[in-house]
């Protein structure tokens, strides 16, 4: 960024560079910065591109678990894509999922970073303790809720009996009712405090003169908090709601722990999906047509949103 | 005096709140961890004890002896060692594209693009590939694809702190007599020593704590310590008690990376979009 602004001084920099390598001409040097990227494109195109076109091949192909048909049977897989209703309900999931959890992480980070932003004692505190459901393993979280909402030994139930008068017995992981809001509560858990973090660090920038200003002038504080604060944590939040949407769309590991996709497929997420498909019951070229389907949805998606927000540098 | 009281009062509702959202978020860790010091009688009763009368560490010891902390260790190679590949590779490409604009910003932002695709999409043709390569289930096939997963983010954020720094020491260097990699290694690692550090924790984390591709490429020889936990799922509930001991193994590691790099956390979660 400080270089799109400053070429002169870049340009410098190239230029003593270049005067410096009088000395030693070798093929090292005058391809220096080729070199420099090359081994990571190299396994970028190895991880990113080499599938991208295998999947497109074999998605053509007639590879099932029974028979290893390499012939191309056209479009036949993307017909049977069309149809598939599973297909369909698990990027349903997936969206339900994304539409519920996205927005209550973004308010609540936002109201929990209000309420930390001006001192409190123990804030430090505070913050470095809630920043701990963030770097566990989602694996682990979804352990851990289990643990949570076992119907007889977890505290779940025994909190809402208490609150209740009464004993209950609420099968979170097993009630077709229950399965949803169980997934949507450890999903909210662990990421929420990173919508907190993010939007605290934004607000802390925030232009205090500004908020005076405001103020002075008698602004209410949804005033001031559209005029002033959103448009200035805009950027931050942008970003948290990108980083967060994509790992909402690509939903793996805690509904593996706490349901694995069910009772039936009720929530199984298009992850789950592709992950079946491929590693259970080898649906080899259907697999791959699903994984194609994906890429396309998301890369849409993704130039749609940064489109929006303008992030691209 | 009266706005005084009221500011006090403001300020005893406030930390209550505060203290009653961080018991929230933190309850279900204590649970976990509390689980993984109780004898399995005290799991099993109803209703549930909420305080252990005593901390018992023979969860732990029946992991190591039955040889399942093994899969911890096997975690602590792979994320190690696809750490210390993905610093080593994303940081020089980091220093050209920040220093050279090597490939413009389109190149950057294709590198970027790379860490959005979902990783059930690569690891479907990934592991067809590593069956043909006979990689499924060994240490360099989970190695590679970690290191190459990682390589967008450290490339990314090694870039930012990359740019932080002034050119104008690497320039007297050169001029001094330095060689381009001399510069490298004597003049921009150490200037962003910081920046390497929190970069490296990060990455060791995310390989760490990574679960779909270590179920899809791990079988039997390099089990991570994330499929091991499941390996306890859905059997009799009397694997509670690893479940509970395995998860803690392997979230304490991540707890003590944490407080170890508290003041670049938020840099490093926002993908640089936040500078702390």
């Amino acid at each position: 960024m400080q270089a799109a602004n400053c070429p002169n001084i870049f340009d410098n920099f190239e230029s003593n560079l270049n005067l410096s390598s009088r000395h030693h001409n070798g093929f090292v040097d005058r391809n220096f910065k080729q070199l420099l990227v090359a081994p990571s494109i190299f396994l970028l195109l190895l991880v990113g591109v080499f599938p991208l076109l295998y999947l497109i091949m074999v998605s053509f192909q007639g590879i099932t678990m029974t028979e290893n048909n390499t012939d191309f049977v056209g479009l036949q897989n993307y017909a049977y894509l069309v149809k598939d209703k599973r297909m369909w309900l698990a990027l349903g999931h997936t969206m339900i999922f994304l539409v519920i959890a996205l927005p209550i992480e973004l308010l609540l980070g936002l109201a929990m970073a209000q309420l930390f932003l001006e001192k409190l004692p123990g804030r430090q505190v505070f913050i470095a303790l809630l920043v701990l459901p963030v770097v566990i393993s989602p694996i682990v979280a979804g352990a851990t809720w289990s643990l949570m909402f076992d119907n007889r030994f977890g505290p779940i139930n025994q909190i809402i009996g208490w609150l209740m008068g009464k004993e209950v017995v609420l099968l979170w992981t097993f009630n077709p009712h229950l399965v949803y809001p169980a997934i949507l509560v450890a999903e909210i858990w662990q990421w929420t405090p990173f919508m907190f973090l993010l939007l605290l660090a934004a607000l802390a920038n925030v232009d205090k003169s500004q908020l005076e200003a405001a103020a002075i002038d008698g602004a209410g504080y949804w005033r001031t908090f559209r005029k002033i604060v959103l448009p200035s944590i805009w950027p931050v939040m942008a970003i948290a709601l990108l980083i967060r949407a994509l790992d909402l769309f690509r939903l793996f590991d805690v509904v593996w722990a706490l349901t694995q996709g069910g009772p039936g497929t009720m929530t199984e997420t298009i992850s789950m999906f592709t992950y079946v498909q491929g590693f259970r019951q080898f649906e080899t070229s259907y697999t791959a047509a699903v994984a194609l389907l994906i890429i396309v949805l998301l890369s849409v998606a993704l130039i749609w949103a940064l489109r929006r927000v303008e992030l691209s540098r | 005096m009266r706005t005084k009281g009221r500011q006090a009062l403001r300020q005893t509702f406030r930390f209550a709140a505060a203290s009653a959202i961080t018991l929230f978020f933190l309850f279900p860790i204590y649970w976990l961890f509390m689980i993984s010091f109780k004898t399995a009688d005290e799991i099993y009763t109803y209703p549930p004890v909420w305080w252990p009368k005593s901390l018992q560490f023979n969860n732990y010891v029946v992991l190591f002896k039955d040889g399942d902390a093994i899969t911890v260790w096997n975690s602590l190679v792979i994320a190690s060692a696809s750490t210390v590949l993905a610093m080593l590779l994303g940081t020089i490409c980091a220093y050209s594209l920040a220093r050279y604009k090597t490939g413009g910003d389109n190149l950057s932002n294709w590198i970027i693009s790379q860490r959005m695709v979902p990783p059930i999409a690569v690891v479907f043709p990934i592991f067809l590939l590593y069956v043909y390569l006979g990689w499924v289930d060994t240490y360099i096939g989970i190695i590679l694809l970690y290191t190459a997963f990682n390589l967008p983010y450290v490339i990314w954020m090694m870039r930012g702190y990359i740019q932080d720094i002034p050119r104008s020491l690497e320039e007297s260097a050169l001029i001094d007599g330095c060689t381009r990699w001399q510069v490298i290694w004597k003049v921009v690692f150490p200037m962003c020593r910081a920046g390497l550090f929190a970069t490296a924790i990060f990455t060791f984390v995310f390989a760490w704590n990574e679960f779909l591709f270590a179920l899809v490429l791990t079988r039997t020889e390099v089990t991570t310590y994330t499929v091991q936990v499941t390996h306890y799922f859905g059997g009799q509930s009397n694997f509670w008690t690893k479940i509970a001991a395995m998860s803690v193994l392997g979230t304490l590691p991540v707890f003590i990376a944490v407080v170890l790099m508290q003041r670049y956390l938020v840099r490093g979660i926002s993908l640089g979009a936040v500078k702390g």
